[in-house]
């Protein structure tokens, strides 16, 4: 069913091992990189909104 | 069931968007994720080698995908804005604004892919051929909505002056699309037709395929997460929110 016969061809890409991974490194680095900060930007504007609100609600 | 039940607009207004797209965004991330490992499989694994371009082409797989979604979230984000525009809808501009950063990112993707596959089959990272161009084009339309918007403190007149660019943009879409037809590029033609038998060995295209899904959910999840975030950073003070917290 696979086309690679061992692991070192694998990686080896035919030759091409440093566009392919290189191209598929960078695309997965991007997009975790993307998903990541988001969610820090959310769950620092949770927290404030969080702490906003129960800050107010004790006055 | 009333007209009121199924009303076009009861998503209109933030706060229900806000609860609906909370539960949708962890399917379109389970899909994403599955169908992603999927599509890696398929594409780096079990797909033959190319005869031309030998196993270079296997950048295919997100190379596609992510030029495709840059030109479709361009178009879905200037709708967007231009509903927001016309209608003076909220939640639309939100909605065009959250796609805009992963739009850009899709964009570059795009084009890392295509100057890293371009090296082994070119001989050259970049030429100023027309795809080339207009795809790079395409990237600073998506800067230029960002740094508009950033640069105009009133959030609605950003919302209106950044649509305004948006529309303009959309004429670049086409003009990417078509520019290996109009004009004589390096680049090739089209991978998939609708009107010609398919070129590629099946396992090749089922594989693109897969990773274009697997491309959508991933775009569509994290723009609604980041739509999500922005309505929560501009309805802070409605009573709705406080009592979400």
């Amino acid at each position: 069913m696979f086309y690679w016969s061992n692991f070192a061809d694998f990686l080896n890409m035919g030759g091409y091992g440093l566009y392919v991974w290189g191209s598929y490194l960078v695309t997965a680095l991007v997009l975790i990189i993307e998903v990541l900060r988001l969610r820090s930007r959310n769950r620092a504007l949770r927290k404030t909104l969080f702490s906003e609100f129960h800050e107010s609600s004790k006055n | 069931m009333s007209i009121r039940d199924n009303n076009w607009f009861k998503y209109a207004p933030p706060q229900r968007f806000y609860e609906l797209s909370g539960k949708l965004i962890p399917w379109f991330t389970i899909s994403g994720i599955i169908l992603s490992i999927i599509g890696l499989v398929v594409g780096l694994g079990i797909a033959p080698t190319d005869h031309q371009q030998g196993n270079s082409y296997r950048i295919i797989f997100i190379h596609v995908p992510a030029a495709w979604m840059s030109m479709l979230i361009y178009v879905v984000m200037a709708f967007w804005a231009a509903i927001g525009l016309i209608f003076n809808a909220r939640l639309a501009s939100m909605l065009a604004l959250s796609l805009a950063p992963t739009g850009a990112i899709m964009t570059f993707i795009a084009l890392w892919t295509g100057a890293v596959w371009g090296k082994p089959t070119w001989g050259t990272w970049w030429v100023w051929d027309a795809r080339l161009t207009s795809e790079l084009v395409l990237l600073f339309l998506y800067f230029g909505f960002l740094s508009l918007h950033a640069s105009i403190d009133d959030v609605r007149k950003a919302d209106r002056s950044a649509a305004l660019l948006a529309i303009v943009g959309v004429v670049n879409v086409p003009i990417i699309y078509f520019s290996v037809k109009w004009w004589n590029t390096l680049h090739q033609g089209a991978s998939i037709s609708l009107t010609k038998a398919p070129t590629m060995a099946t396992q090749m295209l089922t594989g693109m395929l897969i990773m274009v899904f697997a491309f959508w959910m991933y775009s569509i999840a994290v723009a609604l997460y980041r739509c999500r975030t922005l309505i929560l950073e501009r309805d802070r003070n409605a009573q709705w929110v406080k009592e979400a917290m």
